[in-house]
């Protein structure tokens, strides 16, 4: 489908547009990662301020705050495009919906995918992990984040223009992140207690392409649904 | 055979065809019911370790196919709905999804009253359990979507592609569920995995899986049947029905 170079410059201007558009106009770009740092640091009050506990909770607690606040993105996908009735007009324009599927969760890892794993750093220093675990919970959470950002744009372009469309896309999107975050949280911890974690990142990277190739679709075929 | 499918997804036909099955399916699910009950609690030998316990076993298991079934059936209906827009199969996705979350939910239940007395603990983080948790929240979505669109063809076409991506999911749920179980803990529970299960346990099993299908399918129709004459309501047939049906009453 994207072989030519004129298809390749649209999926350009429609994830700049949208990457632009979110970082000079709302504060929607701050609630996921205020999210993801609020949810991380409330670990420590609720367990124990030890590092030594810490430590070994360190990859699961930053898996999951990431996860969460991944969901709470997906709310302002499609939110603004919609109300303005520029999601309409992209589609008319008769660029492939493909295309805009596909560019709506690059943008949205860019988003928040990516703020996330910078921020991820310090938080899982500030836990006590160690420099090697540290580049493996990188390396997983940039697999396993792309791979939420693609399904997460499915979910939230099915729940387009509906009253309760945050929460909803919440519920509906967690139990498919749940292999993601066993094969990311278990590298983590693999890496930690000196096990190999390679079979998990292979398995993330697998994840990943499957979503690329069949998450577009689902996107698309959900946008024309929602707009039909 | 387009023929046949044609006239048969028609809402107005379906709704007389099934009008004629129902007795039938009926019939046939009582017989069965009423053998399996009898081979399941009274012919079938006690187990030599579990005693009589063993017989929620002819509930727990149905029910667990069941679950698996009933998506594979909304998956089926959700390719009808997405590639040939067929309006039947948008009744049968919405009427036939809380029917399967319902089968999951026994057969977690059951699991969960099996698994007391004999592993001594209502739930275990087991991979079978686990994946049958999240198969139900699979299905509490489906239904939650379909319940947040007015708009019922917006709906069951979006419930489609949900309940289609869950369809992939399913799988790789389940072995990541595997995976992250056998890494995490050993086996702590002695699990009953005897595949050799007596013939006369075994038919009963087999006889009551029949009945369940019989059973979700005849509560579908009824759901189906209900759902078709508030789709069709604004037509001549459904408001000729209702007349009919009320000079019957007077």
């Amino acid at each position: 489908m994207i072989t030519d170079t004129h298809n390749w410059s649209t999926l350009f201007i429609l994830v700049r547009r949208d990457v632009l558009k979110t970082w000079r106009e709302s504060a929607d770009l701050l609630y996921p990662i205020m999210f993801f740092v609020l949810v991380t640091i409330l670990f420590p009050f609720a367990l124990s301020p030890e590092t030594l506990v810490l430590k070994s909770f360190a990859g699961g607690l930053l898996w999951i705050a990431a996860l969460l606040a991944m969901s709470v993105s997906l709310e302002n996908l499609f939110k603004t495009d919609y109300s303005s009735g520029a999601l309409e007009a992209i589609v008319l324009s008769g660029v492939p919906l493909l295309l805009v599927g596909l560019a709506k969760a690059i943008a949205n890892w860019v988003l928040s995918g990516l703020p996330i794993i910078i921020l991820a750093i310090p938080l899982a220093l500030s836990l006590g992990i160690d420099t090697f675990s540290l580049s493996i919970l990188l390396l997983s959470l940039t697999l396993g984040s792309a791979t939420i950002s693609l399904i997460g744009t499915s979910i939230g372009a099915l729940s387009v223009g509906l009253r309760s469309a945050g929460m909803l896309n919440i519920v509906l999107a967690l139990p498919f992140f749940i292999p993601i975050l066993i094969f990311g949280a278990v590298a983590t911890s693999n890496s930690q207690t000196g096990l190999i974690p390679e079979a998990e990142l292979y398995f993330l990277a697998g994840l990943l392409v499957l979503a690329v190739t069949l998450t577009p679709w689902a996107t698309a075929s959900a946008i024309r649904t929602r707009l039909g | 055979m387009f023929k046949f499918f044609y006239h048969y997804s028609s809402l107005r036909n379906f709704y007389f065809f099934s009008e004629k099955l129902i007795p039938f399916l009926i019939a046939v699910f009582l017989a069965l019911i009423i053998y399996s009950l009898y081979g399941a609690l009274i012919s079938a030998p006690a187990d030599y370790q579990q005693g009589d316990s063993f017989r929620i076993i002819y509930v727990h298991v149905p029910s667990a196919w069941m679950s698996l079934l009933v998506y594979m059936a909304m998956g089926l209906s959700a390719v009808s709905v997405l590639v040939w827009r067929v309006k039947l199969a948008e009744i049968t996705l919405s009427a036939i999804a809380p029917i399967g979350a319902i089968f999951t939910l026994a057969a977690l239940v059951t699991g969960s009253i099996w698994g007391k007395p004999m592993w001594g603990t209502w739930w275990e983080w087991d991979a079978r359990l686990t994946s049958e948790l999240v198969l139900l929240f699979l299905y509490l979505g489906v239904i939650a979507l379909l319940r947040a669109i007015d708009d019922r063809r917006t709906g069951a076409r979006s419930a489609s592609i949900l309940c289609l991506i869950g369809i992939v999911n399913i799988p790789i749920v389940h072995y990541s569920v595997e995976w992250w179980n056998t890494l995490h803990q050993g086996p702590t529970v002695s699990k009953f995995d005897s595949p050799s299960i007596h013939v006369d346990m075994l038919i009963p099993l087999l006889t009551m899986t029949v009945a369940f299908m019989l059973y979700f399918i005849i509560i579908s129709l009824y759901r189906i049947r209900s759902a078709i004459l508030v789709y069709d309501r604004e037509t001549q047939w459904v408001k000729d029905l209702i007349t009919s049906s009320k000079r019957e009453q007077i």
